[in-house]
């Protein structure tokens, strides 16, 4: 556990130094939540405005990770990691713990923002967004470093993740923490599992 | 330590190459050379674990008995040198005293502050070998270690090479470490 939270530690460090991950998704999901809000006509429902505040999550999401493994990506710190004998999920969790806190980062902006522009919040959707985190970083972080591996990188990320990110859309619009919880606790899973594997030749 | 047979190495339809032998013991040191692009930086991240061969059988000892130095020094930019050093002594299970002592030793104590992103290429490289030599490895792989090492640095890496582990170097500077090796490894 000391090491998924040194390399977590490590993240945030980094990007406290560099700032390049959290004011791209700030800046996105502001705007993407300003357009949405100038785009729906007066008395939208409450269930189109959770949908558009999803789509804005998601693809915040997607930009944040698309700059997780920078880092690993341009100096070839894969290398090290992989060369370290710590258990290699360690790796992944750690990649996974700075991405929950970059996502809930951009959260305590947006949320507020959301509820501004549109219906206010309720608590369901609150929980929803969390476990939603939860789910986003354990997909997100074993896909980012599959595409660090791949050749058409800035594609394969996407390719991947949007359809895999349908269910919690799904579950947040509706409201379902259940199929969130259970969604988080599948991928969780599948991602420790085969997080070895993704980057034994990464 | 090291026992391979056969080894091979493609990238999809190009064959990098094939039929290799390694057999290498404590204290035996393999000398690589060969033109850029010839494979010796493919059998290199084999023989540290970073990558696989496409067939052959290959004996190795366990990760944390091996330490890699690449063409890169495998340092974070944004990082200072303590802070990376310290970040790997804990990956490694190295106690924290022995980080002061190789940045002491590679001449890097005064700069342990400074974030690596800013040092000059040689001072990187001197790191590199600091993050190697961390958990004592028993088997040292270096790629083109002379790289960008100033003529205190090429002394620094005399005395590592001069260490006794086993060595697999690739490097364009033979002469360099020709009187420590025992084996040598020509690409063509």
């Amino acid at each position: 556990m000391s090491d998924t939270v040194a390399l977590a530690r490590k993240d945030l460090l980094l990007e406290l130094r560099a700032k390049e991950t959290l004011p791209a998704m700030l800046l996105f999901v502001l705007a993407a939540l300003t357009i949405f809000h100038f785009a729906l006509p007066r008395g939208t429902s409450d269930v189109a405005a959770r949908g558009l505040l999803w789509s804005a999550l998601v693809f915040t999401a997607l930009l944040g990770l698309t700059r997780a493994f920078v880092a690993e990506r341009e100096q070839g710190m894969f290398d090290a990691l992989v060369l370290a004998p710590c258990d290699r999920s360690a790796i992944w969790l750690g990649k996974a713990l700075s991405v929950v806190a970059f996502l809930a980062a951009a959260e305590v902006v947006a949320l507020p923002a959301f509820a501004a522009f549109f219906h206010g919040l309720g608590g369901r959707t609150i929980a929803a967004v969390a476990l939603a985190d939860i789910g986003i970083a354990a997909v997100g972080t074993l896909f980012g470093a599959m595409a660090v591996a791949g050749r058409a990188r800035e594609l394969l990320l996407p390719l991947l993740f949007l359809p895999t990110a349908i269910p919690i859309v799904v579950g947040g619009v509706g409201g379902y923490l259940w199929f969130l919880a259970l969604y988080d606790a599948i991928f969780a899973v599948l991602a420790w599992a085969t997080f070895e594997y993704v980057i034994a030749e990464a | 330590m090291i026992r391979g047979r056969g080894l091979a190495k493609r990238y999809g339809d190009r064959r990098v190459f094939a039929g290799i032998d390694v057999e290498l013991a404590d204290g035996d040191t393999l000398l690589v050379t060969g033109a850029n692009g010839s494979g010796k930086t493919s059998l290199l991240r084999i023989l540290a674990r970073l990558a696989l061969p496409s067939a052959g059988s290959l004996e190795l000892p366990a990760r944390e008995r091996i330490g890699y130095l690449g063409h890169e020094p495998l340092v974070y930019r944004e990082l200072t040198a303590l802070e990376n050093l310290v970040l790997f002594a804990r990956l490694y299970r190295v106690e924290r005293e022995r980080v002061g002592m190789l940045l002491e030793r590679f001449g890097l104590w005064e700069a342990r502050n400074e974030r690596t992103g800013t040092f000059s290429r040689g001072m990187q490289q001197r790191l590199g070998l600091c993050r190697v030599l961390l958990h004592e490895p028993s088997l040292l792989v270096l790629d083109e270690p002379t790289n960008a090492l100033d003529a205190h640095g090429l002394e620094l890496l005399d005395a590592v090479v001069e260490e006794p582990r086993a060595l697999v170097v690739a490097t364009h500077d033979p002469a360099r470490f020709a009187r420590r090796a025992t084996q040598r490894l020509a690409f063509t």
